[in-house]
């Protein structure tokens, strides 16, 4: 039973942690395609975990534990098909409404720098 | 109550601020949806993890509603997006 | 832990007035649709907190799903952007 209490402390973290980094990558991520890339995979295995520990830990804490876990293992299935789903779909949504993906371009800051300096000589002069 | 879940609801409320900033500041209508979608998926989180808090047992319910029904609004709109629908 | 309730029903009422806000004052009907979704996963999160699970439950059901769908129909059959 105090295995299964860990386990269920260790899912629960995890599935935090990863929901705060899905999250992290929306706000952060350039683009329509890498914040769907970068939120849903995190989500979905945040919610999974924490949804799974949370009904471990319910059915050690309560008397008749069964049903925690029976029901938070069919919203684990449902949350396993319908995300990966919907992301899809809004991914090939997205490219078909003609989003242009982001594309890294030749960034050279030093250039800049060195340009400014070669101004200011030539202004010193 | 410990310690344990404050900080675990906390994490989950900050990034359903990120997620939120996302939706206000996002460009397109896509980057609204997927701002959504996270949102969703953290409130499905949340609810279990408070019905566990409160120990009430039939709080589960509102959570297992979303997890069924809330990849449809998604799906239209993304239908809608690409012309099909 | 009532303390942190409160924090996740501060919370809660900032992204509902914001997004509410956001609803009216868009030009893009779509998105002004997916702000009402998000008022209503809001408002669900409301009546979870309030201790009513069975309007969060109605709430979710019809808010996330019937609500969005009757709106991009409508959307699909007239036009997408408000005119000034």
């Amino acid at each position: 039973m105090i295995v299964i209490e860990y386990l269920a402390y260790f899912l629960i973290t995890l599935g935090a942690v990863f929901l705060f980094l899905g999250a992290l990558g929306i706000f952060r991520m350039p683009d329509i395609y890498t914040r769907i890339q970068a939120g849903t995979k995190s989500s979905t295995l945040g919610a999974m975990s924490l949804v799974l520990g949370t009904g471990l830990l319910g059915f050690v804490s309560f008397t008749p534990g069964y049903p925690w876990l029976i029901k938070t293992i069919i919203i684990v299935i449902f949350v396993a098909i319908a995300n990966p789903l919907s992301s899809h779909a809004l991914a090939r949504g997205a490219y078909k409404d003609k989003i242009a993906p982001f594309t890294k371009e030749n960034i050279d800051a030093y250039q800049e720098v060195e340009k400014n300096i070669e101004e200011e000589m030539e202004d010193a002069k | 109550m410990s310690y344990f879940f404050i900080i675990i609801i906390s994490i989950i409320a900050v990034g359903a601020i990120l997620a939120f900033v996302r939706f206000v500041k996002g460009p397109t209508a896509a980057d609204r949806v997927v701002a959504l979608d996270t949102i969703s998926f953290m409130a499905i989180a949340l609810m279990v993890f408070l019905g566990f808090v409160l120990e009430r047992f039939i709080y589960i319910d509102v959570s297992l509603v979303y997890a069924v029904l809330g990849f449809v609004g998604v799906i239209t709109i993304a239908r809608y997006l690409e012309g099909g629908i | 832990m009532s303390n942190t309730l409160i924090v996740i029903t501060i919370i809660s009422l900032f992204f509902l007035i914001v997004a509410g806000i956001y609803a009216v004052i868009k030009k893009d009907l779509l998105q002004a649709a997916i702000a009402t979704g998000l008022i209503s996963l809001v408002l669900s999160i409301l009546f979870y907190i309030l201790q009513a699970p069975d309007v969060a439950l109605t709430e979710a059901a019809i808010g996330i799903a019937l609500s969005t769908i009757i709106f991009v129909l409508a959307i699909r059959n007239t036009k997408r952007f408000e005119d000034n």
